[in-house]
């Protein structure tokens, strides 16, 4: 059984197409690729999957269960959560709030509790600061932890997001180009990161990227979109011999740019 | 654990107390016990002062709680206060003790103001501001229209609260009444800020796309922000209206509103000290202006009749002075202000 499934799902905006037919498997515990060219509807389709849109028709099962009837918030709670494009963080808040927020959907300390202070709403946040913690360190935050998120650096903001979906426990993370705008040495650190959280931590990875050496790379897996409509799935060896996927990016036959 | 040379915590506990050094709990606890001595040797009129800015306390942090943290402005905080100050009128009216009809005031506000919360689902900022005015505007109508219920412009008469047997109609008892009072929801709002409701309030003002990703219900947490915000002010109506024993509905009009936003700006956005702050500065500063004016006319007569007649004008100069010079409010002064004396003398 497939971790994720995603059934035909098509999106429409007044009538124009962003996702048709839209269907591939995310398998338990692979690094899954999403690339395509610019426009191609990745982010929309991370977006169907995390509870942003709602898609027309078809159907995301998430370890079988239907997600589409689940609200947005609530998704978090069933295994799944993601990290934006563009970065996305409560910039109001310390690092270290920031990784707590994300524990918000595994946390249930409502109003009056947390008024009281007493026992039970101090335990819960004890409890859930050591597992913060544990992201925090694997991820190096530990100087930034006081910070407030707004004033650190682009690399670090990008590797606090990562931590913010971390802390919440996903059994399926959704990264929407994590490695964006940075250097080579950030990139390669976050290629780390990926492969941790996904060999040691055990969380499947579902990664939007440009970076086609890093999909590469990492992917045990890729699905190409074009124009919405998958274009092809299969290995990443597969998927750069794929004349259709080739013509896509390049309009040509020049297979360079995907080889690297 | 504090050292000799440094602050050092050994607890998750530990660091997250409001007060973590033994220096800030002695302060605070120095300060409070002083304060609560003040009805011995201050006149009634510097007490009514006092209690007015115990009452402004409550209110501001309670509209700190949803603007400054949650990010929902709202221009009803006025008519919320009112709606706790006519409910718990009413009900003490009806022979509800006032230990109870205190936090019952408190809870109509709390319904008032979730309603008239809904439309920030779909509304922000400025939009959001024109729907929470409507809803001031509305409650004022009622408080003013609805004689049967709140005796429309003439008012109503409050009776003094009675606590346990204890008739509290001094200024003294008011005092330490607001007092207790002021501290307990100071620090239930402290207690929100730093656990999972507060972070969600944060959350949502922040960025309310990721907020949702986390697993924030989004309207269910704008609603929470109204209710406890509203609650809070009710409160702060039910005591000021119990204090001055009379309410009329020109003491919870739109100026009500927009002083508190004022104080929670000067204060500080987001911060339960900016907003005491704010709440101190805003009530104290008419007191100074006439204090000033009746200073100087005894070196230019002619002075105080002007400054008194420019009072509005000054209030509304300071706001702009503080908006340009001082964006982040008086509780980043004082986080400055701690910051160098604690390096003193090596301020660097």
């Amino acid at each position: 059984m497939a971790l994720l499934e995603v059934e035909k799902i098509t999106l429409t905006f007044k009538g124009i197409a962003a996702l048709l037919d839209v269907s591939y498997r995310i398998e338990k515990g692979q690094i899954v690729s999403l690339i395509g060219p610019n426009g191609a509807g990745k982010t929309s389709m991370l977006n169907c999957i995390s509870g942003r849109y709602v898609p027309d028709s078809g159907s995301i099962r998430l370890r079988d269960e239907e997600l589409l009837d689940v609200p947005a918030h609530r998704r978090t709670r069933r295994g799944l959560s993601r990290t934006f494009q563009n970065i996305a963080l409560f910039k109001g808040l310390s690092v270290l709030d920031n990784l707590m927020v994300g524990r918000h959907a595994r946390m249930d300390a409502g109003i009056l509790s947390s008024v009281l202070y007493l026992g039970r709403a101090r335990a819960e946040e004890d409890r859930h600061r050591r597992r913060v913690e544990e992201v925090i360190d694997f991820l190096g935050l530990s100087p930034y932890r006081h910070q407030p998120a707004g004033r650190l650096p682009y690399g670090v903001q990008k590797r606090v997001e990562l931590g913010r979906a971390l802390a919440a426990e996903p059994e399926l993370i959704l990264l929407d180009e994590p490695m964006a705008g940075m250097n080579l040495e950030e990139t390669e650190d976050m290629a780390r990161y990926i492969l941790d959280i996904n060999e040691e931590w055990g969380v499947t990875v579902f990664l939007v990227e440009h970076d086609m050496g890093v999909v590469m790379d990492l992917s045990d897996h890729v699905v190409v979109l074009d124009f919405g409509q998958v274009l092809a799935t299969g290995s990443p060896a597969e998927v750069q011999a794929d004349p259709a996927v080739v013509a896509a990016y390049l309009g040509s036959q020049d297979a360079a740019f995907l080889g690297r | 654990m504090q050292g000799t040379c440094g602050l050092f915590h050994t607890s998750y506990a530990s660091e997250s107390q409001l007060l973590p050094t033994s220096f800030q709990r002695w302060r605070f606890g120095l300060f409070f016990a002083a304060y609560a001595f003040c009805p011995l040797f201050l006149d009634a009129y510097d007490l009514s002062v006092l209690i007015m800015i115990h009452v402004a306390v409550i209110g501001a942090v309670a509209l700190n709680l949803l603007t400054g943290c949650c990010g929902q402005i709202s221009l009803g905080h006025g008519a919320f206060v009112g709606v706790g100050a006519y409910a718990s009128a009413i009900l003490s009216g009806l022979g509800l003790p006032f230990l109870l009809a205190l936090p019952a005031g408190g809870l109509v506000a709390a319904c008032v103001g979730m309603f008239f919360g809904i439309p920030s689902l779909r509304l922000k900022g400025i939009y959001l501001a024109i729907a929470t005015l409507a809803a001031q505007i509305i409650i004022e109508y009622l408080f003013l229209h609805w004689d049967g219920l709140t005796g429309g412009s003439n008012g109503m008469i409050v009776a003094s609260p009675d606590l346990f047997g204890l008739a509290i109609d001094d200024e003294p008892g008011h005092f330490w009444l607001s007092f207790a009072v002021a501290a307990l929801v100071v620090l239930a709002v402290s207690n929100i800020m730093r656990t999972r409701p507060g972070r969600a309030f944060v959350a949502v003002r922040d960025y309310y796309l990721s907020a949702e990703i986390v697993g924030v219900n989004l309207f269910a947490t704008k609603l929470a922000a109204f209710g406890v915000s509203s609650f809070l002010a009710g409160v702060a109506g039910g005591l000021w209206a119990h204090y001055v024993m009379y309410v009329t509905p020109e003491m919870f009009g739109v100026g009500l509103s927009i002083s508190y936003l004022a104080m929670i700006i000067i204060g500080g956005m987001g911060s339960v000290q900016g907003s005491v702050f704010g709440a101190i500065f805003i009530t104290l500063l008419p007191e100074f202006l006439t204090f000033a004016s009746g200073a100087a006319s005894d070196v230019l007569p002619g002075l105080s009749d002007s400054l008194m007649a420019m009072k509005e004008g000054i209030f509304g100069l300071v706001l702009v002075l503080f908006l340009i010079f001082e964006p982040e409010g008086l509780s980043y002064r004082w986080r400055l202000f701690k910051a160098y004396w604690k390096l003193y003398p090596f301020a660097h």
